[in-house]
């Protein structure tokens, strides 16, 4: 050991601990403070909502004014439709739209109008998107639809998708894309086969937010799917949706309303959280051994 | 087989920047040439414009005639298709991160749309074999990810993806230069083995790689080819002031 090999004193150990223990004590409570509000809503709504939730609230269609009981069957249905129609519109779009930003257009003028739409698509206010889909769908149609509203949901879904999309594309280091090239490997099957899929963990990830993002919405369902109070699953025909029913029963006079509007947000916090950690077991389960 | 390749007049730029000048040379079928010089001379760059990644780099251009055989890469024929005859190995490891050692080596036979399942399994050992890896790897095929495997073993890896699409020629960009050295060895033994079958051209730093494996030897500054001949005459009794300055040590 020479002279100049730095040794720290006493002090400076002290203060060096400190330093480490106050970084990590702070980084766990930006995680509770994280976490706190989401267990605070799952807490109070299991409080609120547990008691009113039984077999007829899954089974039953909402119950006439003065009658107790009945359920949310339909809204169920009605939400699981609406969504699996807004997916198949904003999740292939969404994805198409990032490969390109990410893949094709990079630094074109084309690719930065696309980027630039899609930020402000995303601040876009959902009430306007609902009016925007029933002055496009709805007023040419003349009635209300499940269809007119699985578009808006979808339309709402693309932004998300296509900037995660875009990002996780753009973190596939350089050298994967050469070693498919290298290969003798077309462009467009390597961006598929390769690049997409190498990022596909996080495209998941942006599709899944989008997902539960719109799950929750009831603005741009106000005009479009309205609501219903009996059984449909004709995208053709208006279609109630758990958020528009929750919506109606809180604004309601009536106590037993209130109770199943209570049970009506806890089952669709439920539902969004098992759908999304479904789809993230079945992506999840096929990774192999060591993979990054 | 390994066929040769015959280079004329070849010039690549960077937008603006020159970095390949008039490059001539005829790169003989089956042997393995190496190509040495200082970071930055074009060596990299002129691998890269023999099975045309160069132009992938949406900056990049590239002018001349490069010879495959009687195969003309500049002319009538799809950069796809010569990426196809000619493999390259580059200089990190590579492996397709979400796909298994299988599914590693048989990607370029697959993503062409070849899905035999008797005729991939066959093209599988026999590459993994050719690429000295076979044994280590044999029991985790299917469960093991590229990536789960060390850096020498990826990179054997990667050449054995390679060598799965059949290629006549094998380039490689520094493939030792991020390993340790005993991969370094195994990766110059197969070397060996390989240009019984293959005409290898690697590109190196270290000189005595290229004594050890090539049997001719290119020696690149500033963007030009300074002298091209025999590994044993570049080494013993080069033609130029400057080869001799550079593999003695006395710049670069």
């Amino acid at each position: 050991m020479n002279d100049t090999h730095y040794k720290p004193s006493a002090a400076n150990r002290v203060w060096r601990n400190l330093a480490d223990h106050t970084a990590t004590a702070l980084t766990i409570l930006a995680t509770i403070v994280v976490i706190s509000p989401l267990i605070a809503i799952f807490g109070y709504l299991l409080y609120k909502g547990a008691s009113s939730l039984n077999l007829n609230f899954f089974t039953k269609i909402p119950a006439p004014v003065g009658e107790t009981g009945g359920g949310m069957a339909n809204a169920i249905v009605g939400s699981a439709v609406l969504l699996v129609v807004g997916s198949a519109i904003g999740v292939p779009i969404g994805i198409a739209a990032g490969i390109f930003l990410a893949e094709f257009g990079r630094g074109g003028r084309l690719a930065n109008l696309v980027r630039f739409t899609a930020d402000v698509l995303n601040g876009v206010p959902s009430i306007v998107m609902g009016v925007a889909v029933y002055a496009l769908i709805v007023l040419p149609q003349k009635h209300f639809s499940a269809l007119s509203g699985g578009v808006a949901l979808g339309i709402m879904m693309i932004p998300t998708i296509t900037r995660s999309t875009e990002e996780m594309l753009l973190m596939v280091p350089h050298v994967i894309r050469e070693a498919a090239l290298g290969l003798g490997v077309p462009n467009w099957r390597s961006v598929l086969s390769i690049t997409l899929r190498t990022a596909s963990p996080g495209v998941i990830t942006g599709c899944m937010l989008a997902f539960a993002r719109v799950a929750g919405e009831t603005a741009p369902l106000l005009f479009t799917a309205f609501g219903n109070q009996f059984w449909s699953a004709n995208i053709n025909q208006p279609i109630a949706a758990l958020p528009l029913q929750i919506y109606v029963y809180a604004l309601s006079p009536y106590d037993d309303w209130h109770r199943l509007a209570w049970a009506g947000a806890l089952v669709l916090i439920s539902l969004i959280v098992i759908s999304v950690s479904l789809v993230r077991y079945v992506t999840t389960r096929g990774v192999l051994k060591g993979a990054s | 087989m390994g066929v040769g390749i015959k280079v004329e007049n070849l010039n690549a730029w960077y937008a603006t920047n020159h970095a390949l000048l008039d490059i001539n040379l005829h790169i003989p079928g089956n042997e393995c040439t190496a190509l040495i010089g200082p970071s930055g001379c074009g060596k990299s760059t002129f691998v890269r414009c023999l099975n045309r990644m160069h132009e992938t780099n949406p900056i990049a251009r590239v002018t001349g005639k490069v010879e495959m055989g009687d195969t003309n890469i500049y002319g009538d024929i799809s950069p796809v298709e010569v990426r196809r005859r000619i493999g390259m190995v580059f200089q990190r490891p590579n492996p397709f991160p979400t796909m298994s050692i299988y599914d590693n080596v048989a990607a370029g036979l697959r993503l062409n749309g070849f899905h035999n399942r008797r005729i991939l399994d066959e093209v599988v050992e026999r590459s993994l074999q050719n690429a000295a890896l076979w044994d280590e790897v044999k029991k985790d095929l299917r469960k093991k990810s590229g990536a789960s495997l060390s850096g020498g073993q990826q990179q054997r890896l990667c050449i054995a993806r390679a060598l799965a699409v059949d290629p006549e020629v094998l380039l490689m960009d520094e493939p030792a230069s991020a390993l340790d050295p005993v991969s370094t060895a195994k990766i110059e033994d197969l070397i060996f083995q390989l240009k019984s079958q293959y005409t290898i051209v690697i590109v190196t730093h270290n000189m005595q790689q290229a004594a050890r494996v090539a049997e001719r030897t290119g020696f690149f500054l500033n963007g030009k080819l300074v002298e091209f001949d025999s590994t044993h005459k570049i080494f013993t009794n080069p033609g130029d002031k400057r080869t001799e300055d550079y593999i003695t040590g006395r710049f670069g």
